[in-house]
């Protein structure tokens, strides 16, 4: 498509506009880059206390493989909801450059994801060290994660890119997003597993997030393959996300500087 | 790149509406049922209007070409449709070649990011590539003349260093067109020189250049032809010189028909010994007389004039405040003249009257006309220049 080609005669640009958007968040703050391992940090430390309190009540108990699946989990979901939150804002945030220079707009909610992403990998930096000092990774298998990263940046650059430019149309697209993450807690295997919701599971699937989360945790940790059928779902589902994203953006494009 | 033409506008229409859009899914419901049943395109709806109406040219690769015309007459409109930023409602854009825009200095520069963070930022998003902006990187430096600061945070540059930095990064890029929207008004007077220099070399070297700006002196400069806009219309398409005088007409023409400000100006006259005259000798005397009229409220004015030549250079600029008249006081609908006897030591050629009355303490400006007279000046000795300064030869 000759929009890709467009696109990657400006890479420099998304490069820079991720860099800023990490540079910008971490400069002049104390805590700086621990930022990205303490909110993954809080999102375990809440699954894992929701599990000893489950464990209580059915009388089982916690086991290391439970809580090291948490961590694998809550650092994907950062990630999303992350990329999702930044993505949703990175138009209007740069209402300026959006009305004013003629450029590939995608590149925004594109670096708006891999600002992200950058978080992601310095959590995940940590999260692998302490998984592998405690014996709960997988092997070798753990490597097929690798493919599903770029299925995970797939489908969150496809989110970011349908709701940026809606957003910039209607400003509540932000606001609905935030109900929705908030919620998601609830919908999305993080702080509990797929396969504790019994006969409900095949309702999971309904949320494009949840198969690729199950699967990331079972190959990391799960010291099994994933079903076929939920790694063919969640990568289909992730290439049609890029692409109706993509094509809803470049047709909503042409008016973003006169509406934003 | 063989192609002749490098910018081309056929019919180009745009509408825009007034007011607010529908900002919320609440409001999106309604507004899809009423679009469902409407043909779309051509006629204007309600609160609508055409911000540009058949607009059609063509630039050749390696012109320089002046956009002028009022406030709101659809200038940056228009070379928003060349960048790509719009689409139009109809018409077709064509344009063969790699584009720049400087059309906002500083575009997005980060405050809490260093000037040389910036340049690199600022460099990408104009469409350098990282390489590039290295290459060129001390050369850019060198250029804002704030070497000494590049590596401090640009929150804590003034906005002369910060529209410097800008516009130093803009004037490297080596586009096949540059596009340029009033920006050589940034910096101090040392510096805009620099500006038009820069511009200049570019023009020079190649580039189709379009230029948009209320700095007459700079468009006479850089740019042999000139495109004349009007509330949208493009009225005239020719040499600038031509182009300038329909504008000037047409700004004096505007200025008559104003409301009631709060003083008006009546009228302007060059005078001889004998009554109104157009043409004088050089070092004549010649008597200006300007006649004002106060509205509902009594007023105290200054009287400020201004002589420019046919380039539209300021060749003479007085007050009535320097002329040691003090405030000229009116009382409510009075009207009043002021006569000021000039000694006219101008070179041949054609002079423009700018007269502008503005409040006694010069916080306001009640009426300024552009060209409220006209009139030429003759030498019998070949004179070229700004001014006569009466040669005698006293020793050969």
């Amino acid at each position: 498509m000759s929009h890709v080609t467009k696109l990657l005669e400006y890479k420099g640009l998304l490069y820079m506009l991720a860099w800023r958007d990490v540079r910008v968040r971490y400069k002049q703050s104390v805590m700086g880059i621990l930022w990205a391992i303490f909110m993954p940090m809080l999102i375990v430390g809440a699954g894992a206390l929701v599990r000893f309190i489950l464990a209580e009540f059915t009388q089982t108990k916690v086991s290391a493989e439970d809580l090291a699946s948490v961590m694998v989990r809550a650092v994907v979901w950062a990630f999303f909801m992350s990329a999702i939150r930044f993505g949703t804002n990175s138009l209007v945030t740069n209402s300026n450059l959006v009305a004013r220079m003629a450029f590939p707009k995608e590149g925004f909610p594109i670096a708006a994801v891999l600002s992200s992403l950058f978080d992601f990998a310095v959590a995940a930096v940590v999260v692998i060290l302490v998984l592998a000092a405690i014996g709960a990774l997988s092997g070798a298998q753990a490597l097929w994660a690798l493919p599903l990263l770029v299925v995970m940046v797939v489908q969150a650059v496809g989110f970011a890119l349908l709701m940026s430019s809606l957003n910039l149309f209607f400003r509540d697209v932000k606001y609905l997003v935030e109900i929705v993450l908030t919620y998601a807690i609830f919908f999305t295997p993080v702080i509990f597993s797929s396969d504790m919701l019994g006969k409900w599971e095949p309702l999971l699937l309904l949320n494009p997030v949840a198969p690729l989360i199950e699967v990331i945790a079972d190959v990391v940790v799960g010291h099994r393959m994933p079903p076929l059928y939920w790694l063919a779902y969640s990568t289909v589902t992730s290439v049609l996300l890029l692409v109706g994203g993509y094509a809803l953006f470049k047709q909503l494009e042409a008016k973003f500087a006169e509406r934003i | 790149m063989s192609e002749p033409i490098a910018l081309s506008m056929s019919h180009v229409y745009k509408k825009f509406r007034r007011g607010e859009y529908h900002d919320s899914l609440r409001d999106l419901i309604p507004a899809l049922a009423r679009r469902a049943m409407r043909a779309g395109g051509e006629a204007l709806e309600g609160g609508e209007f055409w911000a540009l109406r058949d607009v059609s040219f063509d630039i050749q690769r390696g012109e320089a070409v002046a956009v002028i015309g009022h406030n709101g007459a659809g200038k940056s409109t228009l070379l928003k449709h060349l960048t790509g930023l719009i689409r139009p409602t109809q018409g077709t854009i064509t344009v063969n070649g790699r584009l720049s825009a400087l059309i906002e200095v500083g575009a997005g520069f980060h405050h809490d990011l260093t000037g040389r963070e910036n340049v690199f930022l600022n460099g990408v998003i104009l469409g350098m590539s990282r390489a590039e902006i290295r290459r060129k990187f001390d050369e850019i430096v060198e250029f804002s003349g704030l070497k000494e600061f590049i590596d401090t945070p640009v929150k804590r540059y003034s906005s002369g260093m910060f529209a410097k930095l800008g516009f130093s990064v803009a004037a490297h890029m080596e586009p096949d067109i540059l596009i340029v929207d009033e920006v050589l008004s940034v910096g101090d007077y040392a510096f805009q020189t620099k500006g038009v220099e820069k511009m200049r070399s570019i023009a020079r070297s190649g580039a189709t250049v379009v230029f948009v700006s209320h700095n007459m002196k700079a468009v006479r400069d850089l740019c042999p032809r000139a495109i004349l806009l009007k509330h949208g219309t493009l009225v005239q398409d020719g040499s600038t010189s031509d182009v300038l005088r329909t504008y000037m007409e047409h700004a004096k023409a505007n200025t008559s028909a104003e409301s009631a400000p709060d003083v008006r100006l009546v009228g302007v006259q060059m005078r001889g010994a004998e009554g109104e005259r157009l043409d004088f000798e050089a070092g004549e005397t010649a008597d200006l007389e300007i006649e004002m009229e106060a509205g509902p409220a009594p007023a105290q004015v200054d009287v400020q004039v201004t002589i420019l030549n046919e380039y539209l250079w300021e060749a003479f600029m007085v007050s009535s405040r320097a002329l040691g008249l003090g405030p000229i006081e009116l009382e409510a609908g009075a009207r009043r003249k002021v006569g000021i006897r000039l000694d006219l030591h101008l070179a041949p050629g054609t002079y423009h009257v700018c007269v502008a009355l503005r409040k006694a303490d010069l916080t306001k400006v009640y009426h300024r006309v552009e060209a409220a007279t006209t009139f030429v000046v003759t030498s019998a000795t070949e004179i070229w220049g700004i001014c006569h300064l009466q040669p005698r030869v006293i020793a050969a």
